[in-house]
C-alpha cells in the first residue's frame, strides 16, 4: 500500500464529499421555505451540526492516535544501535554520500547536514515516489532510520531550493539484497 | 433591519474614502493579473510548451510568491477596512500610509528581483539569501528584505489604528473577541462579526509581522557583517511563524466579505451565536501555535512543537467546517437566494476553503508530511483555498460595491461566463497540483523529470483559463469602480430584491 495513494483517495473522497455538500444546499437555495419547514430546517441542521461535530471528533482522536503513537521520526538526541549509517552532506549544488550503498531488509540511519544552505534529503523509490526525506540545514545534523525492502538505485534528490542549481542536485543510492547480492 | 440593507448608508464612499478603496482594489486586480501571468509563465516552463531559463524561473518564482501574498494582503486588507470603519473609527491617513508603504516595499522587491537578480523566493530563508552563488548581490537581498520591511510596518501602522479604533469602542481586545460570553451571558446581538475577525487579525498577524520583522533585521545584519551568523533553525522558525500568521491574516480578513454580505443576498439573518464566538478565540490561538506544521522535516525541531503543529492543524478544522462554512450553508438553504456575482463568488469562497482544508491537514501529519512535503501537494493545497477562497471574498466585495454603481446588480451574461471559466479553471489547476503532489512531483523546480510534465501540462491548461476568468474580473471591477455613482438609491436597495 503506497502512502500517497491512500493520501490522494483521502483528499478525493473528502473534496467529494464537501463538493457534495454545497451542491445539495446551492440545489435548496431560491427555494424559500414557510414558518414551519423553517423550524424544522432548523431543527434539522442542529442535529447534522452535532453529527458532525461528533464525527469529526472521533477523527481527530482516532487519527491522532493512529499517526502519533508511535513517533514517525527517530530520536534525534540518543544513539541509535543501527549498524548500517551513511553520512550525508548537502551543499550548493551536489550530495556526498557516505557510504552509498547499503542493504535492503535492515534498518540505515542517515545522518544529513548541509555546509552552506538549507537543502532537503529527499530518497524517491525505483518507482519515482518519494519514500522518505529530511531536511539538511547548516549547524545541524538531522537523522532518518529507513529500511529499504526492495533492493534497486533510488534517486536522491533536493526538496528544498537552494539556489539555480537545486533541480540538478540528485545522486544515487545503491540499496542491494541483504545477502550482498 | 439594518444588517438586510443592500447598501447601508454608513458603507458609502465617498471623497478620501472612494479615492483610498479604488487605489487599493484596482492595484490589486491588476497585480493579480499580473502576478498569475508570471504563474501561467512558470508552469508552461514546467511544461516545456515555453523554455524559461532556470535564473529566470526562479526570479518569477520569487516575484510570484511574495507579489501574491502581499496582493492578497492588500485586497483583503480593504475589505477590513470597508466593513470595520461602520463600526469603529479608523483613520484614513492609517489606511493611505499602508497602501503608500506597501507600493514602495513593492518596488523595492520588484527592483530587487528584476534589476539586482534576486532569486531566494519570497521565504528568503536563512542563509540563502546571502549564498546567491554569483546570480544576486547581497545588497540586492538586503533591497529585498528592506522592501519587506517596508511593507510590514505600513500593514502594523492600519493594525495600530484598528486596534485602538476597536479598544474605544469595546474596552479591549478580549471584549471586542467576545470571550466574555464563551461560557455564559446573553450575547449582544448586534456585536458585530467584522470586529471579532478583525481583533483576531489585529493579535494574531502584529505577533508574525513582529516575528518577520526580528528575522528581517537579524538578516540585514547578517548581510553587511556576515561574522554575525544566525541560527538556521530559529531563523527558519520565525519565517515562518511570520509567513504562515501574514497568509493566513488574509483569510481571517477576507472572510469579513461573507460575514456582512451573504444574508444581504440569502435575505436571512446571520446571526452571532456562541459557537461562532467560541471559533473565534480557537482560531486566534491556533493560528498563532500552527506554524511548526512546515517544520516537521527539521527533525532538530523540538518533538512537542512537532506534535503541536500537527494537533493544531487537525483541529483548525473544526471552526471552519462546523461554525463558517457550515453557518454559510445554514444561512442560504431554503433562502430566498439570488445568484449574482457577489452571491456566487461568497459561496464559493467558503467552498474553496473547506475543501482545500483538506488535503492540508492530511499534509500538516508528520507521517504524511515524511513524503508529501515539498511536494507539489502543497500548492496545491494553498492555491486551493487561496485562488478558489480567499480571492473570491474580496472578488465578492468588489463586485457588490460595483453593483451600487450600475443600473443593475452585476449578473451579466459576460459575468456568467466569466465566473465558470475561473472556477473550471481553477479546479483543474489546483487538482493538477494535487495530482502532481500525490506522484511525488517536487515543487519549486525549474524542469521537471519527463515523467512529470503530464500533469504540468494539465495545470497550465487550467492556468489560462484562470488567467482568463481574472482578466475579465480585472477590467470589469476596474471600469465599474470608475463609474460615477449611481444617483439615488441603487437598484437592489434592500436586501435580496436584486436579481
Amino acid at each position: 500500500m503506497i502512502l500517497q495513494n491512500v493520501v490522494w483517495t483521502i483528499s478525493l473522497v473528502g473534496m467529494g464529499l464537501v463538493a457534495l455538500g454545497f451542491v445539495y444546499v446551492i440545489r435548496q437555495a431560491g427555494k424559500p421555505a414557510d414558518d414551519a419547514a423553517t423550524r424544522k430546517a432548523a431543527h434539522t441542521s442542529n442535529l447534522l451540526r452535532r453529527w458532525l461535530f461528533g464525527s469529526l471528533l472521533v477523527i481527530f482522536v482516532g487519527g491522532t492516535y493512529a499517526t502519533l503513537h508511535r513517533f514517525p521520526i527517530a530520536p534525534q538526541h540518543t544513539p541509535l544501535d543501527i549498524h548500517q549509517v551513511v553520512d550525508v552532506v548537502g551543499q550548493q549544488w551536489s550530495w556526498q554520500i557516505t557510504p552509498d550503498t547499503v542493504h535492503a531488509g535492515s534498518p540505515v540511519e542517515f545522518r544529513v547536514t548541509s555546509k552552506d544552505v538549507n537543502h532537503d534529503f529527499a530518497v524517491y523509490a525505483p518507482d519515482g515516489r518519494i519514500a522518505t526525506q529530511t531536511q539538511a540545514m547548516p549547524g545541524f545534523t538531522n537523522k532518518i532510520v529507513y529500511t529499504f525492502t526492495q533492493p534497486g538505485t533510488y534517486k536522491v534528490m533536493c526538496l528544498e531550493y537552494c539556489g539555480i542549481g537545486h533541480a540538478p542536485m540528485t545522486s544515487e543510492i545503491k540499496v542491494v539484497a541483504a545477502d550482498g547480492g | 433591519m439594518a444588517a438586510l440593507t443592500m447598501y447601508p448608508d454608513n458603507e458609502r464612499l465617498d471623497g478620501g474614502n472612494r479615492v483610498a478603496f479604488n487605489l487599493y482594489i484596482i492595484t490589486a486586480v491588476t497585480l493579480f493579473v499580473l502576478m498569475m501571468l508570471l504563474g501561467l509563465t512558470m508552469r508552461l516552463g514546467q511544461a516545456t510548451w515555453l523554455s524559461v531559463p532556470p535564473d529566470l524561473f526562479y526570479r518569477i518564482l520569487s516575484m510570484h510568491g511574495a507579489g501574491m501574498v502581499g496582493t492578497a494582503a492588500l485586497a483583503t486588507t480593504a475589505v477590513m477596512w470597508f466593513f470595520l470603519r461602520k463600526y469603529v473609527r479608523l483613520h484614513l491617513w492609517a489606511f493611505l500610509t499602508n497602501y503608500v508603504m506597501f507600493m514602495l516595499g513593492a518596488l523595492c522587491i520588484i527592483f530587487a528581483i528584476f534589476v539586482d537578480g534576486y532569486g531566494a523566493l519570497w521565504t528568503f530563508l536563512y542563509p540563502l539569501p546571502v549564498h546567491g552563488m554569483g546570480l544576486w548581490s547581497p545588497n540586492a537581498a538586503a533591497l529585498f528584505m528592506l522592501g519587506y520591511l517596508l511593507i510590514g510596518v505600513g500593514m502594523l501602522v492600519f493594525y495600530l489604528d484598528a486596534a485602538a479604533g476597536i479598544i474605544r469602542v469595546h474596552g479591549n481586545l478580549g471584549r471586542a473577541l467576545g470571550l466574555q460570553w464563551l461560557f455564559r451571558g446573553t450575547i449582544d446581538p448586534n456585536h458585530p462579526k467584522a470586529v471579532v475577525a478583525s481583533t483576531m487579525v489585529v493579535i494574531a498577524n502584529t505577533l508574525g509581522i513582529l516575528a518577520g520583522a526580528v528575522v528581517l533585521v537579524m538578516g540585514l545584519v547578517n548581510v553587511y557583517y556576515p561574522e554575525m551568523a544566525l541560527n538556521a533553525l530559529v531563523a527558519k522558525n520565525l519565517i515562518y511563524w511570520f509567513g504562515h500568521m501574514y497568509i493566513n491574516a488574509t483569510i481571517y480578513m477576507g472572510v469579513i466579505a461573507v460575514y456582512e454580505l451573504l444574508a444581504r443576498y440569502s435575505g436571512k439573518p446571520y446571526p452571532i451565536s456562541r459557537p461562532f464566538l467560541w471559533s473565534w478565540a480557537v482560531s486566534t490561538l491556533f493560528v498563532i501555535v500552527v506554524f511548526p506544521h512546515h517544520l516537521m522535516m527539521d527533525y532538530a525541531e523540538p518533538t512537542w512543537l512537532v506534535v503541536m503543529g500537527q494537533v493544531v492543524s487537525w483541529g483548525a478544522g473544526f471552526p471552519v467546517f462546523l461554525v463558517t462554512v457550515y453557518g454559510a450553508l445554514t444561512n442560504i438553504y431554503r433562502s430566498n437566494m439570488r445568484w449574482t456575482m457577489p452571491s456566487r463568488l461568497l459561496i464559493l469562497s467558503m467552498f474553496g476553503w473547506a475543501a482545500g482544508i483538506v488535503p492540508a491537514i492530511l499534509d500538516g501529519t508528520v507521517r504524511i508530511n515524511l513524503v508529501m512535503h515539498n511536494t507539489q501537494w502543497v500548492p496545491g493545497h494553498f492555491h486551493f483555498y487561496l485562488l478558489l477562497g480567499v480571492l473570491p471574498m474580496a472578488l465578492a466585495l468588489m463586485f457588490h460595491v460595483i453593483g451600487q454603481r450600475a443600473d443593475a446588480p452585476p449578473n451579466t451574461a459576460a459575468d456568467r461566463l466569466g465566473f465558470p471559466v475561473y472556477l473550471i479553471g481553477g479546479l483543474i489547476f489546483v487538482l493538477a497540483f494535487l495530482d502532481a503532489g500525490h506522484l511525488s512531483v517536487a515543487r519549486r523546480m525549474a524542469t521537471h523529470l519527463p515523467a512529470w510534465t503530464a500533469t504540468d501540462e494539465v495545470g497550465s491548461i487550467g492556468a489560462i483559463l484562470v488567467v482568463l476568468g481574472m482578466l475579465y474580473f480585472a477590467i470589469r471591477i476596474t471600469v465599474g469602480l470608475l463609474k460615477a455613482p449611481a444617483r439615488g438609491e441603487p437598484h437592489g436597495g434592500t436586501a435580496n430584491t436584486a436579481g
